[in-house]
């Protein structure tokens, strides 16, 4: 049996970090060894840090983003406009609509996709929160950011069937060579795709 | 214990970080499951889509373990589905209807039937016709196959266009008369032993037929409800027809 080389806390902590994504037992390792070499301007700052978190973290209940007010920092922005609500999957499909800084809309997350194979049914999702924000009339157009995989767009174009008696402008993303892309390494699914919606110079 | 072959994917689950256990309905090994080093990364991502066909090879210690798939695309169907709601559905209904097969037992006839389904799953004229032939084929193949060659009461091959529901028998037209009202209608397009398209009206008998036996004989003892997939591709089915 392996030795522990380590007091009880010091090990917890380990295991701890070794559960978020990206670590395994051997980085967090690493990375408590730092934190401990670090101690005062890293671990103590890194645990209140996280105590701080842990307490005030709360979802909006009008977006089901993650912030730590309700209305969350972007659904209480009035800079934004909020005639263009994006519908995203996720939180982390949120944030990296926010990082490109492309619209200054209002989002929407559903908390995941339509999967019936999975026994992910509509009811699992935030679609009654979408309906009632679309339903109270100043959205005018719908933009249903999802993930390009048939779970997503099962999902896209359920939710475009029910926003469409709203009378709300539907769109969503466009499918094809992503910036980047070499041709040659593209599935023929997808240039298929590109090819359907090229468009003229 | 090694093999390759030929399947089309039915499932994919996330497995750690970066791996996924993906469930695949094989040619000459059934329903398999294994497990796909790196299948969520961005390479395999848009391979290890639910209607896709894949080449695979299976490696395992012993025959009972999960065991790794190493896998290559043979044909990328999913975007080009995408942009069609009955499509979508099709491909959810396609691979919850393969889900029912018990694992690692081979049935090539719905395999290739299955292949073929998912070719055509963007044609309104062909795929839901297609996919009621294989509903009565699943019912065949899980022990539940109605009898539909011959009157359960007179014998006759001509003119069946009734189907009992608690026998599973096909009833000619003439001897089923007095009874019509409790026997469900037999679609012509059934009755034809090549594929042949239907017609709306034609199409939801076909699936009210099948779907009585399968809640009857498949979900109902296994305490499911239909899988909503089916309800959404019968439905989509039907609004595009409309």
């Amino acid at each position: 049996m392996a030795e522990r080389i380590a007091g009880p806390e010091i090990e917890r902590l380990v295991q701890l970090l070794a559960r978020l994504p990206g670590l395994g037992p051997r980085s967090a390792r690493r990375a408590v060894l730092h934190l401990m070499r670090k101690r005062e301007e890293l671990l103590g700052p890194l645990g209140e840090a996280m105590r701080v978190a842990h307490e005030r973290i709360l979802t909006c209940t009008t977006c089901g983003n993650i912030d730590t007010s309700d209305p969350c920092a972007i659904c209480r922005d009035t800079r934004r406009d909020a005639g263009i609500l994006v519908i995203v999957e996720t939180v982390a499909d949120l944030w990296a609509l926010e990082r490109a800084g492309l619209l200054a809309a209002r989002y929407h997350v559903l908390g995941g996709v339509l999967s019936p194979l999975d026994g992910v049914g509509p009811n699992e999702l935030n679609i009654a929160s979408l309906m009632q924000r679309v339903s109270e009339g100043s959205v005018r157009e719908a933009i249903i950011a999802v993930n390009a995989t048939v779970d997503g767009q099962t999902t896209a174009h359920y939710l475009a069937d029910l926003l469409a008696p709203l009378g709300v402008k539907t769109t969503r993303l466009a499918h094809g060579v992503p910036v980047g892309g070499e041709l040659d390494y593209l599935d023929e699914g997808t240039l298929a795709a590109a090819l359907e919606r090229r468009t003229a110079f | 214990m090694d093999w390759r072959d030929e399947g089309l994917v039915i499932g994919v689950k996330r497995h750690g970080e970066s791996a996924v256990i993906l469930e695949l309905m094989t040619r000459a090994h059934g329903r398999h499951a294994g497990m796909v080093r790196g299948g969520a990364g961005r390479a395999l991502r848009s391979v290890l889509q639910p209607g896709n066909s894949v080449e695979v090879a299976w490696r395992a210690r012993l025959e009972q373990h999960l065991g790794a798939f190493a896998v290559e695309p043979l044909r990328s169907r999913a975007a080009r589905l995408i942009d069609r709601a009955f499509a979508l559905h099709g491909v959810g209904h396609l691979c919850a209807l393969l889900r029912l097969l018990p694992e690692r037992d081979p049935h090539g006839e719905l395999f290739d039937m299955a292949e073929v389904i998912a070719d055509r799953l963007d044609s309104l004229d062909l795929a839901p016709a297609l996919m009621a032939r294989f509903e009565l084929a699943l019912l065949a193949a899980l022990g539940f196959g109605l009898d539909l060659e011959r009157c359960a009461l007179t014998g006759e091959t001509a003119d069946l266009a009734y189907v009992s529901p608690k026998t599973g028998r096909a009833v000619a037209r003439a001897a089923a008369a007095p009874w019509r009202d409790r026997l469900l209608p037999f679609p012509e397009f059934l009755r034809q032993p090549a594929p042949a398209g239907a017609d709306a009206e034609e199409l939801a008998a076909a699936f009210r037929l099948t779907g009585h036996f399968l809640q009857r004989d498949v979900f109902g003892p296994r305490g499911l409800t239909a899988p909503q997939a089916r309800a959404l591709y019968v439905a989509a089915c039907g609004a595009m027809r409309a």
